[in-house]
């Protein structure tokens, strides 16, 4: 009893307060993200001699490429790029207050459907007028990419990358492996690399997001480019029978894939392909990033993924895009167009492309002589390809893809004889997420 | 000690209003005391944190709450749609993630409360009888409580990493075929996370412990040890029940750490298959572009529910007492 004075007072306070601060932080998230928009963009630029960028390059080698087409855009015309940079992904996470509030005038972004997703919602102007000058730069496909739904175009393509497996030809050869290309040889060589005590397919997917990937490339070899965007869009059923097929062509290919996925990065899973502990990997280009050594850079290469139906064969690649757009109501819009002009321009992406290696430029005018052998490859599968295809995480609704997606195929690669009782419940929460908004 | 607190509060308590209700001279002499920048100052000094407070907390929790039957994917304001009880059905219905996310919550605090908890107790025990580095231990003990929750979940993951991390390359399970996947495989990675999330809250408990022992008079022991108690008996019987106000404040903080988990498990896995919670539904669903704010809220609100009937018996109980005394 003598103690209800310093436990009892002391406590209701720090409880309830802490209690709330949880469900308060929750509210703010939520009503607050309109006030917290003011904390965006650049604000000062009225001055007609500059134009702001809003960017997401945070890592050191973008962010030094971009200042470098800044300086070359400014010798050219004489305007200043006035950058404002942001964490990679805290970006991504602000990018809807960002939008809303006062935005630079123009802005990094990713081409597909994040980027028809603020057109369509009003929070990015049409940039026909750029495309007028700059449409002979680009091949059809990166065109279609650039449009939005209203069939006016939002986005300036600036780079990309394929997805495809990748491989050391070092260990190809001395094994005697033959780069399949159809589904029978793929299994097949899974199968030997499995015998040569190689684990056949590295796989990180901690992450979760890198099996939307595989999702990606089984899904369009086996039903095809147009049915592969119907289900993203949210028309197709993920009960159809073609899922179900896909996601059985998966569940065979499956036990070739690295163990203990789901708790590795795929950093990590790059490592035992740079290791030569892995036969193939099915990632980005990216995964270059993870081969510092240059004798094993040299030794890496990759194919396209294995033709499933031979109806489609290899005709669509996974090749994310990004660029630029242009904000709703841009301060220095004749400064941002003239920008925007000379980032479609082959100059642009040469510059970017001397500083960052594990891309290829959007533009087939763009030089390729500075090319290593590996991003030929990439250019030429890219330009070859019939369809392009971005991501499912940017040609499906974001909050689909992290909020059902990635803990849908999570549970698949752990558990793939579920596959039926998940896609149904796929199929429930895709429906009430597609129809809000 | 004790005893001091006691008589005073009542006093303390009683003289203001007896103080105010005697007649008006007191009045006017507190009008004169006052200066107008006092009257600012205290205005200033009490308004503001009021409208902090009322608009950081309660303006923000109920928006909250009303923000639970909407739909709103964040884009102005004329986009959030009345839904009703929708996001709630679907939550409790289609979510594949919502009730494993409530039963991990519960079985945090379960766990918390059985296993660190009485290890911090038995530590400060220890600590309490002045055996040599005591203090050494006790910034040990404590060193985990000071580290920021992403910081100790980062360290976690590289013992827990599946083919580097120290467990699996000391037993020899990052090959092929032994493999042990600590961070993914739904059936472990909970217990791993508890495992750190334990070796945190038992330094934690420990500090509080201590701190209530150190309030325990010394007579009592000496009591108790000439009535020829032994060790056990005399912290059954004597130290344990003084400690009453300090488990009090243990089972608080602890239901506290239990729901509002989050950091631990953002940076360990990202509250993957097995290691949902609530609090990382939240966020998942509210925080990125085209949000879900509505559908996020409702788990915001379950998440309130559950908080409140947990605290409402505890603060009636509490304020029970206080009136009582």
């Amino acid at each position: 009893m003598h103690h209800t004075s310093p436990s009892g007072l002391s406590l209701p306070s720090p409880s309830r307060r802490t209690l709330l601060r949880g469900v308060g932080g929750a509210a703010v998230l939520g009503a607050g993200i309109p006030l917290l928009s003011a904390c965006g963009g650049g604000g000062t630029a009225s001055d007609p001699k500059t134009v702001t960028v809003g960017s997401n390059a945070s890592d050191a080698v973008p962010k030094k490429a971009f200042a470098d087409i800044y300086a070359a855009f400014k010798k050219e015309s004489g305007l200043t790029v006035d950058v404002n940079t942001k964490d990679h992904n805290t970006f991504q996470e602000q990018i809807n207050s960002y939008l809303q509030g006062t935005p630079d005038d123009v802005f990094n972004w990713f081409a597909g459907y994040r980027m028809q997703f603020f057109a369509a919602k009003g929070l990015a102007t049409p940039i026909d007028d750029v495309w007028k000058t700059i449409e002979g730069n680009f091949p059809d496909a990166m065109k279609g990419l650039s449009k939005g739904e209203d069939g006016k175009y939002y986005f300036v393509p600036l780079y990309t990358y394929p997805w495809a497996l990748f491989y050391r030809k070092s260990v190809f050869q001395e094994k005697g492996y033959e780069v399949p290309t159809t589904w029978d040889d793929f299994v097949a060589l899974c199968k030997q690399m499995q015998k040569d005590k190689l684990v056949p397919i590295a796989f990180g997917d901690k992450d979760a997001w890198p099996a939307l990937g595989t999702f990606d490339q089984i899904n369009f070899r086996a039903n095809g480019y147009d049915f592969h965007v119907e289900l993203m869009a949210g028309k197709a059923s993920w009960t159809d029978a073609k899922v179900r097929k896909a996601f059985d062509l998966w569940a065979e290919i499956l036990p070739y894939h690295q163990e203990g996925a789901t708790g590795r990065t795929w950093q990590d899973a790059a490592q035992t392909l740079a290791s030569k502990k892995a036969g193939m990997y099915l990632l980005g280009t990216f995964v270059g990033q993870q081969f510092t050594n240059e004798a094993d850079r040299e030794d890496l290469d990759f194919f396209a993924f294995p033709e499933i139906d031979p109806a489609y064969g290899q005709d669509t690649v996974e090749a994310p895009t990004d660029g630029f757009m242009l904000s709703k109501a841009p301060k220095n819009k004749a400064g941002a167009v003239q920008l925007l002009e000379y980032l479609g321009s082959p100059a642009a992406e040469e510059i970017y492309l001397k500083s960052d290696p594990n891309v290829v430029a959007a533009s087939t005018k763009a030089d390729t002589s500075a090319y290593s052998p590996l991003q030929k490859k990439a250019y030429e599968m890219i330009s070859g390809a019939k369809s392009l295809t971005q991501f499912m995480d940017r040609d499906s609704r974001p909050d689909f893809t992290s909020t059902v997606m990635q803990p849908a195929l999570q549970k698949f690669i752990r558990d793939p004889k579920g596959i039926d009782s998940l896609l149904s419940s796929i199929e429930r929460q895709k429906k009430t997420i597609f129809a809000s908004s | 000690m004790t005893t001091d607190t006691s008589t005073k509060s009542p006093e303390a308590a009683a003289v203001p209003p007896s103080g105010a209700a005697s007649d008006k001279r007191v009045q006017t002499g507190h009008k004169r005391l006052l200066t107008r920048r006092d009257r600012l100052t205290l205005g200033l000094m009490a308004g503001l944190p009021t409208i902090l407070h009322v608009a950081l907390v309660w303006v923000t929790a109920l928006a909250s709450i009303a923000l639970a039957f909407t739909t709103w994917d964040g884009i102005g304001f004329d986009a959030i749609k009345w839904v009703g009880l929708e996001n709630f059905k679907q939550l409790f219905n289609d979510n594949p993630q919502f009730w494993p996310a409530v039963q991990h919550n519960v079985i945090w605090f379960v766990v918390l409360i059985l296993i660190p908890t009485p290890l911090g107790l038995f530590l400060a025990v220890q600590l309490d009888k002045k055996i040599r580095f005591s203090r050494v231990y006790q910034t040990a003990f404590f060193l985990p409580v000071v580290l920021s929750m992403a910081v100790i979940g980062f360290v976690w993951q590289l013992v827990y990493n599946p083919d580097t991390g120290l467990i699996n390359s000391l037993i020899g399970a990052n090959e092929p075929g032994k493999y042990i996947d600590w961070i993914g495989d739904p059936d472990l990675n909970l217990w791993a996370i508890l495992i750190a999330a334990s070796w945190r809250h038992a330094g934690y408990m420990m500090i509080l412990y201590l701190a209530g022992l150190k309030g325990v008079d010394p007579a009592l022991r000496e009591a108790s040890a000439l009535d020829g108690a032994g060790e056990w008996q005399t912290f059954k019987n004597v130290i344990f029940p003084t400690l009453r106000p300090t488990n009090t404040i243990v089972l608080v903080v602890t239901i506290i750490e239990a729901l509002r988990a989050f950091d631990l498990v953002f940076v360990f896995n990202k509250g993957a298959e097995g290691t949902e919670l609530l609090s990382i539904l939240v966020t998942n669903n509210i925080i990125g572009e085209s949000s879900r704010i509505g559908y996020g809220s409702a788990i915001a609100v379950v998440l309130l529910v559950i908080s409140l009937v947990v605290i409402i018996p505890y603060l009636v109980a509490t304020f029970r007492k206080e009136r009582r005394a």
